[in-house]
């Protein structure tokens, strides 16, 4: 294997074939991750604002899910990015750029100690789906309600936005952190176990109940007529 | 573990299971056999076909969300930030 080749290497050992390959010398100007992580270390501006842009509304995002407030997110923010250029060194690409920047963000977030110490490993038990809406032999009584046309052909999609972001923002943190990572920012489930620090299993529990509850919050505010769109909260 | 939480092997599953095991489903988490149950259990309800395809458009509509922008101040913020590790050399 490549144990040998690891072990005399002085600064970048092999990786393996599925990483990234910035050091590639064919490599392209295609606006990619890695082409900018290539122009951050030789020191260009432009690349830094093109990554900078590419990747801060996520990160004040998911931040947002560790910290209270704004001010605190955007300093967690700021803070993981000079973290990512100090560590730029050392990175080997052996995760994508988004899942390092990811990483070193949610573990500025935790450290921050804006939020009480994370130990629980799965709340909220019971079923996805209220059980009142099943028989008493476990088929469906109350049946989903339709509104995937609605949502697709009648409803302004920045409504819909609006609706799924608010959704989202009511999810117990836990939750709320593994629907972003992989359903808003599409990272597979290993980049979110790695991002998160959470097993294969947590991260299908997690995401199995924040998933339903955007379900159900989609269905709550779609069935029927589109004016109860702008009933609540979406004032 | 799993057969456990979905009942025996043997026996159809009810709608109230498979909506749990949704997920499983959609991440390729479930056993072959289990796999085969659900699927069966699909391709004869249309309630849980529906509540499959929600799930599925759930996730669709959440990728869709769009990040807010960066302001101008933060711009600045950064690019100094930039700069000044540039500068450490």
């Amino acid at each position: 294997m490549r144990e040998a080749g690891r072990a005399e290497t002085v600064t970048e050992p092999p990786r393996p074939a599925s990483a990234f390959s910035c050091t590639l010398p064919t490599m392209e100007p295609d606006g990619s991750d890695e082409w900018l992580l290539r122009g951050l270390r030789s020191g260009d501006e432009q690349a830094f604002s093109t990554l900078v842009d590419r990747y801060y509304g996520s990160m004040i995002r998911l931040a947002l899910s560790f910290v209270r407030s704004r001010a605190v997110a955007e300093e967690v923010v700021q803070d993981t990015w000079l973290a990512m250029l100090r560590g730029l060194g050392a990175f080997e690409g052996r995760s994508t750029l988004k899942t390092w920047l990811f990483s070193i963000l949610v573990n500025r977030a935790r450290t921050t100690g804006a939020r009480e110490a994370r130990s629980v490993p799965v709340a909220d038990a019971g079923p996805v789906v209220d059980a009142s809406r099943f028989g008493p032999s476990g088929e469906w009584a109350e049946p989903p309600e339709l509104w995937i046309e609605e949502a697709e052909s009648r409803v302004d999609a920045e409504k819909l936005r609006h609706l799924l972001r608010t959704a989202i923002d009511g999810l117990p943190a836990r939750q709320r952190e593994v629907v972003l990572l992989r359903d808003v920012e599409d990272l597979t489930s290993a980049e979110v176990c790695e991002v998160l620090a959470v097993s294969e299993g947590n991260q299908r529990v997690l995401l199995h109940r924040g998933r339903a509850k955007l379900r159900q919050a989609l269905e709550n505010s779609l069935r029927g007529s589109i004016d109860d769109l702008s009933g609540g909260e979406a004032r | 573990m799993k057969l456990r939480f979905f009942g025996r092997q043997s026996q159809p599953l009810v709608c109230q299971q498979v909506v749990e095991m949704v997920t499983d489903y959609l991440e390729g988490a479930l056993s072959a056999t289990d796999r085969a149950r659900f699927e069966t259990h699909l391709a004869g309800c249309p309630h849980c076909t529906e509540y499959l395809a929600q799930i599925r458009e759930t996730i669709r509509l959440a990728g869709r969300i769009t990040p807010e922008d960066l302001s101008p101040e933060m711009r600045t913020d950064l690019t100094q930030l930039y700069r000044r590790w540039r500068s450490e050399g």
